[in-house]
């Protein structure tokens, strides 16, 4: 169990570091580290309380609290998605913006039943658009894409990261998602 | 799939609510339309097993919807997305 305390200590020292607030809004405020809390509970890790959850890791590793997409929202709405993290303006007015889903579709799609997407997809997608080969993940032989993650390094600082995608924003020198490249290597990770 | 339904004085409106059970705008939503005395149904999509949420998206995708949470349908074919106070009193004629 994780105390109720201690989510809201993190979401604090986390807004700290980034120079955000939190929303200014006390019951709004509360909701949002209950919900952080249950799900953290539930799942294992502090998953975004306003988003849909497969309850894989790997599949939900974007929308782990503070999400991928908080950076970005702030920089252009002035709000994460949830309205959970602000900047100062909007801490300071109390109106909290409306903020539209930056998460890709086919992220929120992992949501529901993988197994199932997977295979009706073809169909369902040949009525509407031309078939578009199929990616690499999805001929695997496992049932579920797999997500294929790569090593990524910022050109600007040189922060490396193991994902599936770069970070939009860079959590070291702040530099933008283009300024990440992939690193080709040969090299094996065990375990 | 079950809905949870919730009886008010105004039901001329069929109203379907998607929500999670951990979320703060969901919460808010119900709360706007039980203040409001609307008669409504919802799910907490979060809570469903994986047959049901993949009929959820079914639902909500078909009705040109985003498979984000709350999604209000109203009439089986208004979609609100977000909690939305205008757009809910506009189409619930509030």
């Amino acid at each position: 169990m994780t105390a109720l305390e201690q989510v809201r200590k993190r979401a604090e020292a986390d807004a700290k570091t980034y120079g955000y607030y939190l929303t200014p809004q006390p019951d709004l405020l509360q909701g949002f580290l209950e919900g952080l809390k249950i799900n953290e509970d539930r799942y294992g890790y502090p998953l975004c309380p306003c988003r849909l959850t497969s309850g894989k890791f790997e599949y939900d590793r974007d929308i782990i609290c503070p999400c991928d997409y908080r950076d970005p929202d702030v920089a252009e709405y002035g709000a994460c998605y949830c309205r959970l993290y602000v900047n100062k303006a909007v801490y300071e007015s109390k109106n909290l913006p409306e903020v539209p889903e930056r998460r890709p579709l086919e992220k929120q799609a992992r949501a529901y039943a993988p197994q199932v997407a997977t295979q009706s997809a073809p169909t369902q997608g040949a009525q509407e658009k031309p078939p578009t080969p199929a990616p690499a993940t999805q001929q695997t032989a496992t049932q579920q894409p797999e997500v294929k993650k790569k090593l990524w390094y910022c050109k600007q600082c040189g922060y490396v990261v193991f994902r599936e995608d770069p970070p939009y924003i860079c959590p070291i020198c702040k530099a933008k998602k283009e300024m990440f490249a992939e690193i080709e290597s040969t090299v094996e990770f065990n375990g | 799939m079950e809905f949870s339904k919730v009886s008010g004085k105004k039901n001329n409106h069929k109203v379907t609510l998607y929500a999670l059970s951990t979320c703060v705008w969901c919460k808010l939503t119900k709360q706007f339309l039980n203040e409001n005395e609307i008669s409504y149904e919802f799910v907490d999509v979060d809570l469903l097993g994986e047959e049901d949420k993949q009929k959820v998206r079914q639902t909500i995708t078909s009705k040109g919807g985003s498979l984000t949470y709350p999604t209000t349908i109203i009439d089986n074919k208004v979609v609100i997305t977000g909690f939305r106070k205008d757009k809910l009193k506009e189409a619930l004629e509030i």
